[in-house]
Parts: structure tokens; C-alpha cells; sequence
């Protein structure tokens, strides 16, 4: 990793909780551990923390490398590290896995101490309201009253809302990009799309494919492949593969021909080896049933009457998944209630993954806010 | 959008002056085409409003986020949707009137969203201009900066036509001024004036 702005090497940390948490479903999960990791240092005064949320396939790991995996850099370590757009030397930066995850905090793979077996189907549903508990559960651990700010994109933009939304006064500022106020039945149908080929998977065991000594890895791999196809535009697709063949002529047959066949199936396999399956369905579950506004009678201004957070809305023009028009919302409500916020749309060919990447324009934004905060 | 995004200080722009003296301290201001957020970093400063600006161009975007002001991303000729009827005290339309395409939808817009308008344009009537029009040419100036083939301007009125085009369409004008430089002009200002200020209303 030639990159001379990374944080360096990190470590991941473990707490463990034993206070229950009661979910929403209803369900209770009795103790759970959260993995996280820090970067950069907490000010004397404890003012200076910023959560970063993460995405439905993210997790703790937002920046620099692992000692024993240098190769192994955060999903957004782009954006995160000294004198980056969320600068670590102003800032006490904080990756969380979400419980429910599959890269340490407790989830569906996690040993079930009751049982002594994995959770399997009997991890609970969670959802956003229960990831924004325990985010406030880890700032009390951490001696933390109130985050700098709290930043996320897709889910992560989901869980930043919500969590300025049911504790207000732990968000001075929040990041929200290229999120949505609740998905649109277009977005529900293609995370069905992806959960029915888990489940009809022969290897999923009805969510207990652990005990099987199994793994539901085509149906995880089709579902990566069409939730890929939705993070990308038409146009980007088009520039990068084009209908390119990938042997230079048509072999009349079911292999890989295409150049996008090749990508999809490659990224599907490579993602099927290093994610759960149960973790993907519940994530997009997590997805579906994010909408603050439901208990509101659909009234998002009403919703966010709550919120006391000051927020900067990003959206990007290519994204079809979480279009601009999604952000508007947002933006609209926080104006009625009068808040603080900014709002760009960030011109980007590259779909809803553009949240992702490195766009001077995107991250200049995101540094100019983000300096105006006061530690 | 035709902003002025000079970064002199506050005290050096007689416009923002004019405006400020017009807007009640602790008010709501809504800026359309804001800029850089300028006016509206001074009137933060001075009168302590909750302001919101509406931009299109990217590089003033991030001048507004480094001037710490509330920025919406979004172009004005779509309208105003992204915004409640009557959440503002004042909507301000600051020497961009004249670079809409429309024009009676934005007036209408802004007294949908504020309880007051306020606008400024310059006066296309001034005699510099009406003597460069004598002598066969477009008028470029300091207020009117293009020339005719790359100008933005596309609506550009004399304070009579403005004035006309407010009792046409049922907008009460509250008050007036026009400046020339960093003075008000009083004689015959139609001739005399260059930069017209307008606060309005709904006739009722």
C-alpha cells in the first residue's frame, strides 16, 4: 500500500456488552460484543469523535492496514487518515461492525452460548433503531457524551439518521450520503431478488448451513452479482466493458463471453469466499425496513422534528439506486424543521458506488465541512 | 447564474448593505443564486438570520461550505419545490433576475416560500447604456460586465419595466432603492441609477 497519507497499521478492538438489548422486533439479545477500530487520538475534552457507519458489505476496517495483511486497506481509506477529508489529526475516528455482521461483532455466525452452536437462523432481526443503540452504548463505554460527527453512505447514511434521529444529542453533525429516507419498492424487489437465491440455495439448510458443515455460496454469489449490477450506471458499465468479448469472438455457448459476465462472476465468487450469507440477508432486511417516517403517518418532516444534528447531504447525479431525488427528501425535511444542513449533488458516472470513490470535487466537500467543525 | 463571487469584504460591497438594512434581525433568509454564501455570511454576522442559500455551480458549493453557510444544491429555474410555503421571512434574489429564463416563476416562487421578496438587477436604463445603444453598440459596464455573445443576461429590464411587470402580476412593491456606486440615487433614477433594490409582497 503505497499511499503516504494512511493511518498506518490498526488494530481491531473488542467489547463485550452484558446488558440485554432489547430489539426491535421484539427479540432480546442477552449480551453481544461490538468490534471497532479508532484512529487518531480523543481530545482531553472528548469532543473531537467521529463514528463512521458502515454499508451493507462493510464493516469496522474504514482505514490503513492490517500488520499481518498490508495489503488489506479500509473500505474508505480514501477518504479517512492524516491531513484526508476526515482528517485524523483533528479527528478520534471510529469504524463499528454492526451486530448482525460477519467480521467480528456478534452476529448469525457468532456461538450461540446457549446453545453452543452458531446462531444460524435464530439471530434476531435487527435493524437501524437497534444499531443506533448500540452505537450510544459504545460512546458510553468510550467516555464519549456527544460525536463530532457521525458520517456514513448507503445503509451507513440509513444509520446515521437514524441515530441522529433517536439520540439527538449525541450528533452535532451528520454526514448522509447517498442514502435514502426508506427504500422504493424497486429497491425492496432486487433485495428479494438477492435474499431468494440465498434462501432457495440447496446449501442453506434453512439458515443453519453451519452446522452442515455447508455454505450457500451460489446463492450468495448471484445475489453480490445483482446487487452489483445496482451499484454501477448503465454508463459506467458501458465505458468499462462496453459488449466487449472477452476471447475476441462469440463461442455460441453458456460461458463467459462477455467482458461483464467475467466481472460479475468474479466479483460474485470473491465476495461468496469473505461474507456470510446470513449476514447479507439480514443486512438487506436491515435495508427494507429502514423508514423513520412509518410511526409519523408518513410525514418525514415530522420524523425528523427530533433531530437537533446539523447535516451535510451528499447524493450523486449516476446513482439509480439511491437517486438525488432520494436526498431532496431528506433535505427537505430537515428544512421544515428548520435545521442546519447543506446539500450537493455530486456530478459522477460511476452509480450509487461513487460514495466510494476518490472524486476531488466529493472529497473537497466533504473536507470543507468537515474542517468547519468545531473540537 | 450571474453572481457577483468577488470575496471583498463586506464593507466594500454597498449592495449587501442596502439589502441588510431592509432584513429584521433574527429573521429566516432564503438567498437564490447565493454564490459564494458572501451576502449571506454578512447578514449572519450582522443581523444574526437562520440562512439558507440556493446554488447550482459546484465551485460555489464548496465556497459557501467553506464560508459556513447552508447551501442547497439545485437550479432555480425548476422552481422552488424543495421548499415549504411561507418558511421564510425574505427571499432574496440578488442580481440574478435578469440571467432567468423564468422569470415570472421565480417572482411568483419567491412570495410562495417568503412573506417578502427582495430583488436587485441592474438598471438597464442608465445612461451609459442608453448612449452605447445610441452609438450602435450593446452596453458593456460595470453592472453589465458581457458582451452581447457571451452574456448570461437575458432579461434585462429598466426600473419602469420592472415596476410594470410588479403591477401586472400582482406583486405590491414596500420599497425602493437605487444605487450608483456606494451612492443612493434620488434624481430621475431610471436615468441615473445603476443598481435597482426592490422589496415586495403579495398584492393582497
Amino acid at each position: 500500500m503505497h499511499d503516504s497519507d494512511s493511518i498506518g497499521i490498526v488494530t481491531p478492538q473488542r467489547l463485550h456488552f452484558d446488558s440485554p438489548l432489547q430489539l426491535e422486533s421484539g427479540a432480546i439479545l442477552d449480551s453481544y460484543d461490538l468490534v471497532y477500530e479508532t484512529y487518531g487520538e480523543l481530545n482531553a475534552d472528548r469532543t473531537n469523535a467521529v463514528l463512521i457507519c458502515h454499508a451493507l458489505s462493510g464493516n469496522h476496517h474504514v482505514a490503513g492496514v492490517y500488520a499481518d495483511n498490508p495489503k488489506n486497506a479500509g473500505w474508505w481509506n480514501n477518504m479517512i487518515g492524516p491531513g484526508k477529508p476526515i482528517d485524523t489529526n483533528r479527528f478520534f475516528v471510529i469504524g463499528v461492525n454492526n451486530i448482525g455482521g460477519c467480521h467480528g461483532s456478534t452476529g448469525p455466525a457468532t456461538l450461540n452460548t446457549k446453545t453452543n452452536k452458531p446462531f444460524g437462523a435464530d439471530f434476531p432481526m435487527v435493524t437501524t433503531i437497534d444499531w443506533a443503540e448500540t452505537y450510544v452504548r459504545l460512546a458510553q463505554k468510550l467516555g464519549i457524551d456527544q460525536f463530532a460527527a457521525v458520517v456514513g453512505g448507503s445503509l451507513g447514511g440509513m444509520s446515521t439518521m437514524q441515530l441522529a434521529l433517536d439520540a439527538p444529542e449525541k450528533v452535532r453533525h451528520a454526514v448522509v450520503i447517498a442514502a435514502a429516507a426508506k427504500l422504493t419498492a424497486q429497491n425492496i424487489a432486487f433485495n428479494d431478488v438477492a435474499r431468494q437465491a440465498i434462501i432457495t440455495d440447496p446449501d442453506y439448510h434453512g439458515g443453519d448451513y453451519y452446522a452442515h458443515q455447508t455454505f450457500p455460496r451460489r446463492g450468495l454469489r448471484l445475489a453480490r452479482m445483482l446487487g452489483h449490477i445496482t451499484y454501477l450506471s448503465d454508463d459506467s458499465m458501458a465505458e468499462k466493458f462496453g459488449r466487449e468479448l472477452r476471447s475476441g469472438s462469440l463461442g455460441y455457448n453458456f460461458d463467459v463471453e462477455f467482458q461483464i459476465e467475467s466481472y460479475l462472476r468474479y466479483q460474485g465468487d470473491k465476495f461468496a469466499e469473505q461474507f456470510d450469507a446470513n449476514t447479507y440477508l439480514l443486512m438487506t432486511k436491515v435495508l427494507d425496513y429502514f423508514d423513520p417516517a412509518r410511526d409519523y403517518d408518513h410525514d418525514l418532516s415530522a420524523a425528523f422534528h427530533r433531530a437537533k444534528a446539523n447535516f451535510l447531504v451528499l447524493s450523486f447525479s449516476s446513482d439509480w439506486r439511491f437517486s438525488p431525488e432520494r436526498s431532496r427528501s431528506i433535505v427537505k425535511a430537515l428544512l421544515d424543521n428548520n435545521l442546519n444542513v447543506s446539500y450537493a449533488e455530486i456530478a459522477s458516472r460511476h452509480g450509487h458506488d461513487s460514495f466510494l470513490m476518490k472524486d476531488d470535487h466529493y472529497h473537497q466537500l466533504v473536507r470543507s465541512y468537515m474542517s468547519n467543525i468545531t473540537t | 447564474m450571474t453572481e457577483i463571487t468577488d470575496t471583498v469584504s463586506p464593507s466594500l460591497r454597498p449592495d449587501f448593505a442596502t439589502i441588510a438594512a431592509w432584513i429584521k434581525p433574527a429573521t429566516k433568509v432564503l438567498d437564490l443564486g447565493c454564490g459564494d454564501g458572501a451576502l449571506l455570511r454578512y447578514l449572519t454576522d450582522t443581523l444574526q438570520t437562520k440562512g439558507y442559500g440556493v446554488e447550482i455551480d459546484d465551485t460555489n458549493i464548496l465556497a459557501c461550505l467553506n464560508n459556513r453557510i447552508n447551501v442547497i444544491q439545485s437550479d432555480l429555474e425548476s422552481g422552488l419545490s424543495g421548499f415549504e410555503s411561507n418558511s421564510f421571512d425574505y427571499v432574496i434574489l440578488s442580481q440574478t433576475l435578469q440571467a432567468m429564463k423564468h422569470t415570472e416563476n421565480i417572482i411568483h416562487e419567491m412570495l410562495r416560500v417568503g412573506k417578502e421578496g427582495i430583488v436587485t438587477f441592474p438598471n438597464f436604463g442608465h445612461w451609459k447604456n442608453r448612449l452605447q445603444i445610441l452609438r450602435g453598440h450593446m452596453p458593456v459596464s460595470p453592472t453589465l460586465p458581457y458582451e452581447w455573445f457571451d452574456t448570461p443576461n437575458i432579461h434585462l429590464c429598466t426600473l419602469n419595466d420592472f415596476e410594470q411587470f410588479c403591477h401586472q402580476h400582482s406583486v405590491h412593491i414596500l420599497e425602493r432603492r437605487v444605487m450608483t456606486g456606494s451612492q443612493q440615487t434620488t434624481f430621475a433614477p431610471n436615468l441615473f441609477g445603476m443598481l435597482a433594490f426592490y422589496r415586495f409582497t403579495q398584492r393582497k
